[in-house]
């Protein structure tokens, strides 16, 4: 059974298809349909809708893919959808994409003014750079946007208190009193999903179906009911857990939880390493990574995954869990093969330990992709060096979109060590990497296109550690 | 409205007919729909309240890209619970070809598929799921064929759809013989997905006497009528297609939308039972058409300065498995060949090349930016072959205004504005100015370098198929002085009904929001032409206009004979009528007029003057005016990666009078973006086998937030009416805008040619993707080192001498 509210209202559903997205559950079951499919995949933003949850004594408003969302996931929850926010006139994000002219033909609207209107509850006055973060992962077609960002910036700056804010305090109260306690299940035509709240619940659970899938942020595993049409008969969903969200700061790493958003790492990765920051706002949208979990990224183990290349040129490890057992394994360890891991059946991410930054330590990422926002990475290459008097002391580098797995370079990495930090090394360093990968062609790029871009990332790394005052980056202009 | 309205005094309603209207033509007005979009209360066909007993309809969809069917067995699908019917092209009740102009569009593959994603049979089922586990359990077995993949191979094989057409004027042969100078070259232009957001969907009811009510998402409701009708093999009297609006067209509704609506109507027929089918999107991606890729062939010769002298151009356009539009989406691409140029002695030959791929179709700008951009790519070669600013090369070449303005299809440029229009936006954006900042930049940064472009557009309007420059219209005034509006033109978001809603506010001097906008619908409004070419407020807006003064003038004669006036002495003015000095409010006039047993309905009815083609000569008047346009862009690109960023576009578009200032804004941003994506990151990949790889929003990039330029300024051209009788002089903008896209590319281009000193054209085929821009830069990086070794011998052997 879960429970949720369907704005203001109490669900309580227990016959519900496990494999339900909240989108089919909005406009087949719930009759609303102002949510819109574009495309069912996450990738148009059509069916933003928006989930309020407690965050200590406040509510947080965050945006989702409806798509990509199973329903297991609304559970303790407030679902608010386009249908919610006009009263008696429409709602101040409604107002400025009408004064604005911000739709043409409408479609991809109401996903914008859920967008908005989480971007209005989540900053104070109006803020360009967060602005376009909170509408990447929403395509619009028709209008080129422009009209778009003026609502934007009419509803921010014009915020006035709406029904929510006045509600606050008893929707907060309505959701302390539904959060889940136990495990929720949700049975439906031989399909299951469990929600457990507790590590110990899930690692039991995981023993007790080792055929089951474990269920995350969802945004690649829903694919596989969405798109490809497979039914997940047994599902864990392990968004429930406390313990496995939150990131612990401790001397010498960051532990993360396995459950912890992508959304919820940037802050405490920015302060530590500014590049992976950076590169997480350009990890697909922020829809996205509202949903998708740093171990949901890991454990898909996607040779395109944008976190692996940059958590193995940290030298990060994987603490793993299986029923009451647990073992620590460097990242490099577990992938094995494309799509393949060193995780034992049962066997989970609980948490990830990526070391703190020392001083000294140069740490650069970059992700090459053909659309600038909210797409996945032809290259994403990442580069740990330590240069002490221009000679390179330390140097890990990974790569990703370059083989089956993401991969450390290590012939690049073995020129590099004990060498002068001087264009000459890394011409060497550059020929290497045609020796540590032989990428493929796909529709993303040219298996040429890769490796030169591979070897030219390595040599922008060079002049930015040694020319600080050339430009570099296309994305510094905004 | 009603008559409990308060009684207003003769005073109070000589200020209200002095304030005048404020929701006329002319005004910056919201979208008719904006309130329910944003709320999402504006309903589309999948919103629609489903029946019961509601069907939905999957289709399985080839997996071969040439091939003969051997054996289609559907009894496994009955297998499966919740199934209703599974068809096959033999089921087809009537006609089984849809195509739209001409043959070649079987609604469900007979003996043979022609392409990857072909429908082959359908499903109706209880809901999509169950109708696609059933379609998939269908036994089909295939023995394969060779099929054509390649443009290039068609274009061999001359495997065409339709003859090769040719536009001649002087004579090119000669013309480049006797040029000083001469290139050749040759460019891969793109292709392009819609990707409207709403996918192809339709929904249909059987109604009584076997016909059909059928919901379509169309910019074509006249040709899903005929479509229905004869798929079922009955009159088109017994159809009737409802169009509210559309989640995007963009061309890609044009032609296409009929293909679910003719299935649903057959299994509808078939089984009596409402039926919907929605494709998901990767179906309609790997179903449909798209803009056709072309590949463009060149030789031209020029002067010292740059001065066309004669060219010869192929264009070959992939049309894919069907004819389609595509004859006239070829014609449309030779008609734009010039752009804004006069080309001397040219000879234009558009080629319609069969592959099998999905049947390319209609898409803003209908091959007219295909044509355009392998000019501009002329203009920049010459320009960089010369050394010269290929902003120069450009002007050099446009139009005269009274001699060098004769198109290669013999139709006088007239009305040109594309000199002033060019000299104000140089100034506004400062073109010279940041062309020497960014030399200056140029030379300083070795790894971001920065490329500018200003390019012209000139854009025929009508369509090229004549008899289709017509448009029709419907309105009633009830005895309560509302109005219900009907045109032929359907609304996809580019804000034609609201445009057509201000005309006929200005005509009757009423506020907007008494005019009820209605569906578009074959029973209302019959024999439509597509909303396309740009033509909607053109056609359906003048026939409103008609429609609205027809009973205009019954009101005015009405009046006049009634109370003993003038014509003259009859006028209107926000919601209020003046008969010579005595005020009344335009309902009480309606009502005295219904009394008075006026009839207060009208159809109107427009077809465009002056236009004819005589395709035989390849001559004549194809387009009743141009509409101008002109951007200038400046990018930045990364010479390691190839990523780029588009740091700023101002715009100057020609829009005429305008009818809405907003929505022409609206156009011409939403199309300079389209056209912008088309041109860099939006790239259609298929494998060896024919199956298109990039089939969904997640491999298939459409500009994103971030795409847009950093600074965007856009105005519209002020103070020119359209010199043609158009619509209160305006002028079309749906699709012209998309054109100036080409600025980014060509931008892009004069980036990558800084590497090699500007000395060097950078062969970069579209879409200009980082990996094609980093390519174009290898290239300009080897030329550079080539030359400056050469240099050095050069250097070595005079010292030597």
């Amino acid at each position: 059974m879960i429970r949720f509210l369907l704005n203001r209202e109490l669900r309580v559903e227990d016959r519900l298809d496990p494999n339900l997205t909240v989108l089919d559950y909005l406009r087949q079951r719930a009759r609303k349909t102002g949510t819109k499919e574009g495309c069912a995949s996450g990738d148009c933003g059509a069916c933003t809708v928006v989930v309020a949850e407690p965050q200590g004594e406040k509510l947080q408003y965050r945006t989702l893919n409806a798509c990509l969302t199973f329903v297991s996931a609304l559970n303790g929850k407030q679902l608010i959808t386009v249908e919610d926010l006009k009263q008696e006139t429409l709602h101040p994000v409604q107002q400025a994409m009408v004064d604005c002219h911000g739709s043409q033909c409408g479609y991809c609207t109401p996903g914008f003014v859920m967008s908005l209107f989480a971007l209005q509850k989540n900053t104070s006055g109006h803020d360009p750079i967060k602005t376009h973060e909170a509408l990447a992962g929403n395509l619009c077609r028709c209008t080129g946007y422009r009209p778009i960002l003026a609502a934007a910036e009419q509803a921010c700056v014009q915020r006035t208190s709406d029904q929510f804010d006045v509600a606050e305090a008893e929707t907060l109260a309505r959701l302390k009193a539904i959060q889940p306690e136990t495990t929720a299940e949700l049975t439906h035509d031989e399909k299951t999903s469990f929600s457990p709240v507790t590590v110990a619940d899930l690692a039991k659970l995981y023993v007790t179906h080792p055929q089951a899938r474990l269920l995350a942020g969802g945004t690649d595993l829903a694919l596989e009911v969405t798109q490809a049409h497979r039914p997940l008969p047994v599902m864990i969903y392990v968004g429930h857990i406390a313990a496995m969200k939150g990131i612990d700061v401790l001397e010498d790493r960051l532990e993360i939880g396995a459950a912890t958003s992508l959304s919820d790492c940037i802050e405490a990765l920015s302060t530590e390493y500014l590049e992976f920051g950076e590169l997480l706002h350009r990890f697909a949208s922020l829809q996205i990574r509202n949903q998708a979990t740093l171990g949901g990224n890991i454990g898909n183990a996607s040779p395109i995954g944008d976190t692996p290349p940059l958590l193995l040129a940290l030298g990060a490890r994987l603490l793993l869990r299986k029923g009451d057992k647990t073992r620590v394994l460097p990242l490099e360890e577990y992938f094995l093969d494309y799509r393949v891991t060193a995780c034992q059946p049962s066997e989970f991410i609980e948490r990830i330990l990526i070391p703190r930054a020392t001083p000294g330590q140069l740490f650069k990422a970059y992700k090459v992709s053909k659309r600038l926002d909210d797409d996945i990475s032809a290259v994403c290459a990442a580069f740990n060096l330590c240069i002490e008097n221009g000679v390179v002391t330390q140097a890990q580098i990974a790569y990703g979109g370059m083989a089956a797995i993401p991969k450390r370079a290590d012939a690049c990495e073995k020129v590099l060590r004990g060498a002068q930090w001087s264009e000459e090394t890394i011409e060497h360093a550059a020929e290497a990497l045609a020796y540590d990968f032989t990428p493929l062609t796909d529709f993303r790029a040219s298996r040429e296109y890769r490796l030169l871009t591979a070897q030219n990332l390595l040599r922008k790394c060079f002049i930015e550690t040694t020319a600080s005052a050339t430009e570099t980056r296309v994305t510094a202009y905004v | 409205m009603s008559n409990h309205l308060p009684v207003r005094t003769q005073a109070e309603m000589a200020e209200l007919f002095a304030a005048g209207l404020t929701t006329g033509v002319g005004k910056p007005l919201k979208h008719e729909s904006a309130d329910k979009h944003v709320t999402g209360e504006a309903i589309y066909i999948d919103d629609r309240l489903e029946f019961p007993n509601q069907l939905h309809v999957y289709t399985r969809m080839s997996e071969r890209a040439h091939a003969r069917i051997i054996r289609i067995d559907l009894s496994p699908c009955y297998a499966i619970p919740g199934v209703a019917l599974a068809i096959s092209a033999q089921d087809v009740p009537g006609q089984l070809d849809i195509g739209a102009v001409m043959p070649g569009d079987p609604l469900l593959a007979e003996n043979v598929v022609e392409y990857v994603g072909q429908p082959v049979i359908a499903v109706a089922a209880s809901d999509l799921d169950t109708a696609r586990r059933a379609a998939l359990a269908a036994i089909i077995e295939y023995e394969d064929l060779e099929p054509v993949l390649s443009v290039e191979e068609a274009l061999s094989r001359e495997h065409f759809i339709s003859p090769s057409h040719r536009h001649v004027i002087g004579d090119s042969t000669t013309a480049l013989e006797a040029a000083p100078h001469r290139l050749q070259g040759e460019l891969h232009i793109g292709g392009q997905e819609h990707f409207y957001l709403e996918t192809q969907v339709a929904s249909v009811m059987p109604t009584e006497d076997g016909g059909m009510l059928v919901y379509s998402s169309t910019q074509n409701p006249t040709e899903v009528q005929k479509q229905v009708a004869e798929v079922l093999g009955v009159p088109m009297n017994k159809v009737t297609v409802d169009m509210r609006r559309m989640g995007g067209g963009f061309g890609g509704k044009e032609s296409q939308a009929g293909m679910p609506a003719a299935l649903c109507a057959v299994i509808a027929h078939l089984t009596g039972r409402p039926t919907k089918m929605r494709l998901p999107r990767f179906e309609d991606m790997q179903i449909t058409g798209k803009r056709h890729p072309f590949y463009v062939q060149y030789d031209v010769g020029f002067d010292d300065e740059g001065r066309l002298l004669g060219i010869q151009l192929e264009l070959a356009g992939n049309c894919g498995y069907s004819p389609d539009l595509s004859n006239a989406i070829v014609d449309r691409a030779m008609f734009h060949a010039d752009n804004a140029y006069f080309l001397g002695n040219a000879t234009i030959t558009g080629h319609r090349c069969k592959t099998h791929l999905a049947s390319n179709t209609a898409y803003r700008g209908f091959g007219g930016p295909q044509g355009m951009l392998a000019i501009e790519n002329v203009m920049d070669h010459i320009a960089r072959y010369l050394g010269k600013d290929p902003l120069a090369v450009r002007t050099l070449n446009y139009y005269g205004k009274h001699e060098r303005n004769v198109t290669h299809y013999h139709q006088t440029v007239e009305d040109n504005l594309l000199d002033e229009m060019t000299a104000e936006l140089t100034e506004s954006c400062e073109y010279f100015k940041r062309r020497a900042e960014i030399l200056a930049f140029n030379r300083t940064s070795p790894v971001l370098k920065k490329g500018l472009a200003l390019t012209p557009v000139k854009f025929g309007i009508s369509f090229t198929s004549s008899f289709l420059n017509q448009g029709g219209a419907l309105i009633n005034i009830y005895t309560d002085g509302s109005i219900h509006l009907n045109h032929g033109g359907t609304e996809m978001g580019q804000g034609l009904n609201t445009k057509v809603a201000q005309v006929v506010a200005e005509v009757f001097q009423v506020g907007i929001d008494r005019i009820q906008i209605t569906a578009t619908n074959t029973d209302k409004v019959p024999n439509t032409s597509p909303t396309a070419a740009s033509s909607g407020a053109d056609l359906n807006g003048k026939a409103a206009q008609n429609a609205a003064q027809t009973i205009k003038q019954r009101l005015v004669d009405f009046a006049a004979r009634h109370f003993n006036v003038s014509e003259e002495d009859v006028t209107f003015s926000n919601s209020h009528v003046r008969i010579r000095d005595h005020l009344m409010t335009f309902e009480a006039l309606i009502q005295m007029a219904y009394i008075g047993q006026i009839s207060l309905s009208s159809t109107g009815y427009y077809k465009t003057p002056k236009i004819f083609y005589d395709r035989e000569q390849a001559c004549g008047r194809p387009f009743y005016y141009f509409a101008f346009g002109a951007a200038c862009s400046e990018v930045l690109i990364d010479t390691l990666t190839g990523e780029y960023k588009l740091l700023r576009t101002d715009i100057l578009h020609d829009v005429g009078a305008s009818l809405n200032p907003a929505i022409d804004i609206g156009q011409v941003e939403g199309g300079f973006v389209q056209g912008m994506g088309w041109l860099t990151t939006e790239e259609l990949i298929w494998n060896d086998q024919g199956k298109l790889l990039t089939s969904g929003p997640a491999t298939y990039k459409i500009p994103a937030v971030a795409d847009m330029p950093c600074d965007f300024r856009v105005k519209l051209v002020e103070n020119r009416k359209n010199p043609a009788a158009t619509v209160f002089h305006s002028k079309a903008v749906g699709e012209p805008p998309f054109m100036l896209g080409i600025s980014v590319w060509c931008a892009l281009k004069d980036a990558v040619a800084s590497v090699a000193d500007y000395c060097a054209h950078p062969t970069i085929d579209t879409p200009a993707t980082p990996e094609r821009v980093l390519w174009g830069v290898e290239q300009m990086k080897r030329l550079k080192k080539t030359r400056s070794l050469s240099t050095e011998t050069d250097t070595t052997e005079q010292v030597d001498a």
